[in-house]
């Protein structure tokens, strides 16, 4: 089959932890476009979804960071960080055999780790929370936390590898990057929000341009867009996957009390992936 | 190496239910297990998340052990910044 919709999306644990204290106008733009994005998922048949989330200490520590790790089981459990979002822990369905299809097929491009035992935070579990879905997940954990996370272009690579992996697939699958934008989490400066980066980048991410962010200096990504930026990595591997394609913006706000500039987008899929540059 | 023990708790506080329930029931003998300095110690044992934020531990640690201790997110941000909630 191929790969059936690539989408992105903020998961900002405020949007389920403390859902009444933006006002009405910042927040429903955000859920209506959850909304939006559950019709599409349903529209297209999907049989199993891929997401792309950052690591929050949900698995790994100091210790042993890995860049990229991909769970491979039937069965995962989430979210760890319960009281953080607001949203029961429970079980999700895996999909271990695409999941090991993924592992070798990335590994062909992009050094990776695996897991049977992987566990989800909100950055997969609030996504699935609002969408509603019983979709069995592949859950990829990207590191943009701490120690040396990879290069942004190295996260365009993963996407290409996903992607040629998911069109030689049997089953109808669905991507999703989850993540950012702009956000200083849980600092003393959050609430503040970098909207000049969160348009640029979304007009490059929509606009088939993803290239002109995969060099983003690190500091300037930090200054810009506080370090949550970081997660922007999820949004360059989905561009990655759906072969830079156009797409559409869903909804932008930023929305101080969830800390986050809050974004939710679709690309369309372009015939074949781009080189990263 | 210290900062990265009291981040290594925090870590595992948040996300291990059994060493959560220690951490409220018996902090001082689940701390002792941890290689802390005087003030680290202190500062963990007193949940004193503004003194921890600027020891260098990471914020997405606070934030959620924060949330664990039952405290709203605006009391802890308030914290974080000098004020009182």
């Amino acid at each position: 089959m191929s790969l059936v919709g690539a989408f992105a999306a903020s998961h900002a644990p405020g949007i389920t932890g403390r859902p009444a204290l933006p006002p009405a106008a910042e927040s429903q733009p955000i859920l209506r476009a959850y909304d939006e994005l559950r019709a599409r998922l349903l529209a297209l048949q999907a049989d199993v979804m891929v997401v792309l989330s950052p690591e929050h200490w949900a698995n790994f520590f100091l210790d042993n960071m890995p860049s990229f790790c991909i769970g491979i089981a039937d069965e995962f459990f989430g979210p760890t960080d319960e009281k953080f979002v607001n949203i029961p822990r429970r079980s999700v369905r895996g999909n271990a055999r695409l999941a090991r299809a993924l592992a070798e097929g990335i590994a062909e491009e992009v050094d990776l780790a695996t897991s049977q035992d992987l566990a989800l935070d909100h950055g997969v579990m609030l996504p699935l929370h609002l969408l509603r879905t019983e979709l069995a997940v592949v859950p990829v954990i990207v590191n943009c936390l701490a120690g040396i996370p990879a290069p942004l272009h190295r996260c365009h690579t993963l996407g290409a590898a996903i992607r040629r992996t998911v069109d030689r697939w049997p089953e109808r699958v669905a991507l999703l990057g989850t993540g950012g934008l702009s956000h200083w989490p849980a600092m003393p400066e959050s609430g503040r929000i970098g909207i000049d980066f969160d348009r640029r980048f979304l007009d490059a991410f929509i606009g088939g341009r993803i290239e002109s962010f995969m060099r983003y200096p690190k500091e300037q990504l930090e200054t810009e867009a506080g370090p949550g930026g970081h997660e922007i990595r999820t949004w360059i591997a989905v561009a990655g996957a759906a072969g830079d394609g156009r797409g559409s913006i869903l909804a932008y706000q930023p929305v101080p009390a969830w800390s986050t500039g809050c974004a939710v987008a679709a690309l369309q899929i372009e015939a074949a992936v781009k080189q990263a540059g | 190496m210290s900062l990265y023990d009291v981040q290594k708790l925090l870590f595992q506080v948040n996300r291990d239910p059994k060493t959560l329930e220690r951490f409220l029931n018996e902090r001082e003998t689940l701390i002792a297990e941890y290689r802390l300095t005087e003030e680290e110690r202190r500062a963990v044992m007193a949940t004193d998340f503004r003194r921890l934020y600027e020891m260098g531990a990471h914020s997405l640690l606070l934030g959620p052990l924060a949330a664990n201790l039952g405290l709203s997110f605006p009391d802890y941000l308030a914290i974080l910044r000098g004020q009182q909630p």
